[in-house]
């Protein structure tokens, strides 16, 4: 799936990046808890996230992230989307909320990073 | 960097406890000299990982420390070393879930009790002492040879 595609699905607006919008996005993970990001992360993931500070662009930058998604509106601050901009993450914002922005993106097609698989 | 006649760069951080705006700075910093050298990304993401958390809990439970990059041909090392409160119980600090974490450091997205486990999960090698009261070190190997443990 397109960022572009996400963008049109998502009804985001773009913070930063409408130069990227043709990156292709394999999986996507959502967490507002930068700790667990850290941990389960994996490069090349589509970050969602409702936490708007700088350490979440810092964050999406260590583990490779390809781009934020924003969730409930929120937008990151000047800090951030300057760090943005100098590693080119493109940064998106959504007015949905966690949940159904994720689930939105996953009945598309988009997966999760998670390996779990369900229990038969 | 400063190069020793041991065929190592070494380079020297100072991180401010408390200072939540910065928190991380180091952490790109050290990913963009990693780059520059070249060194293969699945690396460089885990030594990322690995200085931001100890980076983080310099920030959120400290008052300073320095941490300490060197690269041989060889491995990446990461000494960080911090004036602080130390950590009681290092076995109950090393489990997955156990946090001391304010609310301000949990806004900040992290204070999970997360950050130590993770580090341990991205080292090849990783040691940590404290003393109560006066503060803690945390040395942490990253080997560059493929061959290595990973």
């Amino acid at each position: 799936m397109t960022l572009k595609e996400i963008k049109e699905l998502l009804e985001a607006e773009v913070i930063y990046g409408n130069d990227h919008l043709d990156l292709e996005i394999k999986f996507a993970g959502g967490s507002d808890l930068m700790s667990d990001v850290l941990a389960f992360g994996k490069p090349g993931i589509l970050l969602l996230t409702g936490l708007s500070n700088a350490q979440s662009v810092r964050t999406a930058n260590i583990i490779d992230a390809k781009a934020i998604v924003y969730v409930r509106g929120k937008k990151p601050d000047k800090i951030g989307i300057e760090l943005a901009r100098e590693k080119g993450i493109p940064l998106l914002s959504t007015r949905y909320m966690m949940y159904t922005a994720c689930g939105l993106l996953f009945s598309q097609g988009l997966p999760g990073v998670s390996k779990l698989t369900p229990k038969k | 960097m400063t190069m020793s006649d041991k065929n190592e760069l070494s380079q020297r951080f100072e991180i401010k406890g408390g200072d939540f705006s910065r928190a991380g700075k180091t952490s790109t910093i050290i990913k963009e000299i990693l780059q520059e050298l070249g060194i293969d990304s699945s690396i460089i993401v885990r030594t990322s990982i690995a200085s931001y958390e100890a980076e983080m809990n310099v920030v959120m439970y400290a008052q300073r420390g320095v941490l300490t990059l060197s690269i041989t041909p060889e491995k990446l090392y990461l000494k960080l070393e911090d004036e602080g409160p130390g950590i009681e119980n290092i076995d109950l600090a090393m489990q997955e879930g156990f946090s001391t974490a304010t609310d301000e450091m949990r806004e900040m997205g992290f204070g999970a009790g997360m950050g130590l486990p993770n580090i341990k999960k991205n080292a090849d090698k990783f040691e940590i002492s404290s003393t109560p009261g006066k503060g803690t070190t945390l040395d942490i190997i990253i080997c560059l040879d493929k061959t290595g443990k990973r």
